[in-house]
């Protein structure tokens, strides 16, 4: 779906040219971050300024007092670090060699954490960093169900911008189920279901008769934020305590792993939305890469012809997989809802659905990739709310504008080439 | 999309299915039934019923939400007529609120407020107009932009700036700033052309994309002082002065303005760009196949960067009507849903430029009707976007209309019709 050279018709194979010319983009983009970061959270501020940040909650096994350090040091020593990893990036690059994917991880961190540092200098309130990852993983709840949903989908070939759709169809369909039933947990089964009806709508119209997946996508985002609210203009508002009073899913602590310090509550202190989110992204890690369904899955996105030809049926694959990619994205849109503890709203989604979309492009149609770069989405989002409680001399619209031009960046190959599955979009007519 | 790979279909083109008149005469079949095989086999009578269909479905929607209706379903075996009269009158006053409200107002006292709907109807398809004319340049030259709203935005900011800082002469003032918003529309969009070109970054998310920056950018520029009314920190941008708003057409009880006159000459513009120019006729080539398109010299990515731009300033152009003549004021909301619903203006349109002016005209019809269904009946302006998706989804299906309406389909004789056409959809 993405990055592609219009250029040669195949990626010319190693032996064929000696040496491809080196591309000097990632060197130079960690270059140019680590330098502003220097100059603009570590040289510019002035000195003598503190920042605190708060690391452990009062149920953990023992706790850690809030670290205070001296902002301009630190922010000047983590944008050192940033920039000797630039350094190791550019010789991996001049030697032709690759690096691992930690690179850009711990780069990451550190330009953030220099950040952190910056935007929390002389303020009074400390920066609750646990309490920041730990909204970072909830508000990453959609993009995660949702990125893993397009994944499903586009491994087979289908591409499906009907993520928001299904996305608020389930945060829909959870609520008004929770409840009637007044129960939480009957909402989240339900939630699937409608994600599975929309991805339904979408083989339907692209694989019967053959539409543009993206045209169909496009419509049905329109037609289910239609329907929707429609009926909550209706129904719901006409009887809200029937109708639209979901019960909030309770939080469940799981002994022992939620009292670690910093990552018990980040990571086990959630309800069971988020247990079933990592079970979901393991198990598809597992399954897309190292299982016999997921090699046929791949091999219908990728070859289809191919997969026909050794007996794979193409379009009963593509159908099994939307439907399931679907029923993920329904019940991402349960975090909406029952998981927030929140009342149905108009287009409450709020364009998750596409940021989800470019979560599964930013993880390369990876589960595991996909996961991080919902984190790391989510972590914008929530960076803003908390920073905008501490107070930051950065307007919020900015910041939350950060994960939009992270992606084009993204997309654009300035972080390695994103190759999606190869026969995506296109229909298999036998 | 792999470089191996064909773009995505092209919009703009009907399925092959559609493709209407080559019937073939058999002599067992008189001229009047080959005649009446073809008017029920061309695109215009699915567009007919694809709306029709929409309408029925949403109708259904509209009934069911409906308070009487739900209490005569309660007793719908004892006494089946209340409840079918129920739907009706629900349904019926629904629409005919909506047709009052879009095109003739017969409640009304004076004749003026009688044709005032029609006239709010031209208005509100203004925009669509525009920026579906951009995007199905976009389609028909393979590119899938669907940054309307990104670009509707920026053309208003551009536009709407110059309109309200700078004092200029009548007419230079709203040329200028016309101007702005196209190259506002048009750099926006020409940043997605560019990465797709030098990149081959996939429009489609790019645009996503640059909607979504383009939402924060303005919100945070109405927090600036040049955008605000001086000694206001409401997000609201000082009015447009009169020498830099689109002119009324039809007198100051009308908001009917310049802009439509503008959306019609952009119609025109593109019909002759696209089917007469050599420009349209290299844009198209590369929409329909970029390899054939570069092998005859067609420089492609130059056509996919001012395919770009040439859809943005149309989009501009819209946000311009929202600015210098709808709302006359620049606010955060300036775009509304104007670029997404002028997708499936597009769409519907089928990327021709009278197709589109027509399927902006409905959508404006739709959404002008919307507002007076909501205030008379009851019945949400929301109904309006089902009927619209549905309108599209059911016109890029004909195979699904034909089925649902026993028609036969194009290029088949009656006694074949039932296998044929299975085996069209069936792939």
């Amino acid at each position: 779906m993405t990055a592609t050279t219009v250029a040669p018709p195949a990626p010319a194979p190693e032996k064929a040219k000696p040496l491809a010319p080196i591309s000097w983009k990632a060197p130079i983009g960690y270059g140019v971050v680590g330098l502003i970061s220097l100059v603009l959270f570590g040289l510019l501020p002035a000195d003598g300024q503190d920042s605190t940040f708060v690391l452990s909650t009062s149920k953990d096994f023992f706790t850690i007092d809030p670290i205070t350090v001296p902002a301009k040091v630190t922010a000047i020593v983590l944008s050192v670090i940033a920039l000797v990893l630039a350094g190791i990036s550019w010789q991996a690059t001049r030697n032709r060699r690759k690096v691992g994917a930690w690179l850009p991880v711990v780069f990451g961190i550190v330009v953030v954490l220099a950040f952190l540092t910056w935007a929390d200098a002389g303020k009074s309130s400390p920066l609750p960093l646990t309490g920041l990852l730990q909204g970072s993983l909830f508000l990453a709840i959609p993009l995660v169900f949702g990125s893993l949903a397009g994944l499903l989908c586009e491994r087979s070939g289908i591409i499906n911008v009907a993520i928001e759709g299904q996305l608020l169809a389930g945060a829909f369909l959870a609520a008004v189920v929770a409840s009637i039933t007044s129960s939480a947990y009957v909402g989240l089964v339900a939630a699937p279901i409608a994600g599975m009806i929309v991805s339904a709508l979408l083989v339907l119209f692209s694989i019967r008769y053959v539409v543009n997946q993206i045209i169909v996508g496009v419509v049905l985002n329109v037609l289910v934020v239609g329907v929707t609210s429609y009926l909550f203009s209706t129904v719901l508002k006409a009887d809200a305590s029937t109708f639209n009073s979901p019960p909030k899913l309770p939080t469940i602590d799981i002994p022992l792993l939620s009292q670690i310090p910093i990552v018990g509550p980040v990571l086990f202190r959630q309800t069971i939305l988020v247990y079933i989110m990592y079970v979901v992204v393991v198990l598809l890690q597992i399954f897309v890469f190292r299982s016999r369904w997921g090699l046929r899955l791949r091999a219908v996105g990728e070859h289809p012809k191919a997969a026909d030809t050794v007996g794979i049926k193409v379009n009963r694959t593509r159908v099994r997989a939307t439907l399931l990619g679907g029923a993920v994205a329904g019940l991402g849109g349960a975090f909406f809802t029952v998981a927030a503890g929140l009342a149905f709203g108009k287009e409450m989604t709020g364009g998750k659905g596409f940021i989800a979309l470019a979560a599964m492009i930013l993880g390369r149609w990876n589960p595991v990739g996909a996961l991080a770069a919902a984190l790391l989405f989510g972590f914008s989002d929530n960076l803003q709310v908390v920073l905008g409680i501490i107070g930051t001399p950065i307007p919020s619209q900015i910041m939350l504008m950060t994960p939009y031009v992270v992606t084009i960046f993204a997309v654009a190959g300035l972080v390695g080439r994103v190759r999606p599955p190869a026969a995506e979009g296109i229909p298999y007519v036998k | 999309m792999s470089p191996t790979t064909p773009p995505l279909p092209d919009a703009a083109v009907p399925p092959p299915a559609d493709t209407g008149t080559e019937a073939t005469t058999t002599p067992d079949e008189s001229r009047g039934q080959t005649a009446m095989r073809e008017i029920l086999a061309s695109s215009w009578v699915v567009t007919t019923l694809a709306i029709v269909l929409a309408l029925i479905i949403s109708g259904v929607l509209i009934a069911a939400a409906d308070q009487e209706v739900q209490d005569a379903a309660v007793y719908l075996f004892a006494k089946p007529a209340d409840f079918f009269s129920a739907a009706w009158h629900a349904v019926s006053s629904a629409y005919v609120a909506l047709f009052q409200g879009a095109v003739f107002d017969s409640t009304a006292d004076t004749f003026a407020q009688k044709i005032k709907p029609l006239t709010e109807t031209l208005t509100v398809s203004t925009p669509l107009i525009l920026a579906g004319l951009g995007l199905g340049i976009g389609f028909r030259a393979g590119l899938f932009n669907i940054g309307a709203q990104g670009q509707i935005i920026l053309g208003a900011v551009f536009g709407g700036f110059i309109g309200f800082t700078f004092d200029l002469p009548p007419g230079l003032h709203l040329l200028l700033a016309m101007l702005g918003a196209a190259i506002g529309g048009g750099l926006w969009a020409g940043v997605a052309g560019v990465l797709k070109a030098r990149t081959g970054a996939h429009e489609v998310i790019v645009t996503i994309m640059l909607n979504s920056i383009a939402v924060y950018l303005i919100a945070y520029l109405l927090t600036t002082k040049p955008f605000q009314n001086p000694g206001s920190s409401n997000p609201i941008s000082p009015p447009i002065p009169e020498s830099a708003q689109y002119p009324l057409l039809l007198g100051d009880q009308f908001r009917l303005h310049a802009g439509f006159i503008v959306a019609i000459l952009a119609a025109v513009f593109v019909w002759w760009l696209m089917g007469r120019s050599t420009i349209g006729f290299k844009w198209r080539a590369v929409g329909s196949n970029p390899h054939a398109a570069r092998t005859a010299g067609i420089s492609v990515n130059s056509a996919y960067i001012w395919v770009m731009v040439t859809a943005g300033a149309l989009a501009g152009l819209a946000g311009s009507a929202q600015v210098l003549g709808t709302d006359k004021v620049l606010t955060a909301d300036v775009a509304a849903s104007f670029g997404f619903d002028a997708i499936t203006v597009a769409l519907l349109g089928r990327s021709k430029p009278f197709g589109t002016f027509l399927a902006g005209l409905l959508f404006g019809a739709l959404r002008a009707g919307g507002f007076a269904m909501q205030a008379r009946t009851g019945t949400p302006i929301d109904i309006v976007l089902v009927v619209q998706s549905l309108v599209v989804l059911f016109i890029a299906a004909p195979p699904l209309v034909r089925a649902v309406f026993r028609l036969p389909a194009p290029g088949t004789r009656r006694t074949r019709t039932p296998r044929s056409s299975t085996k069209e959809v069936a792939a």
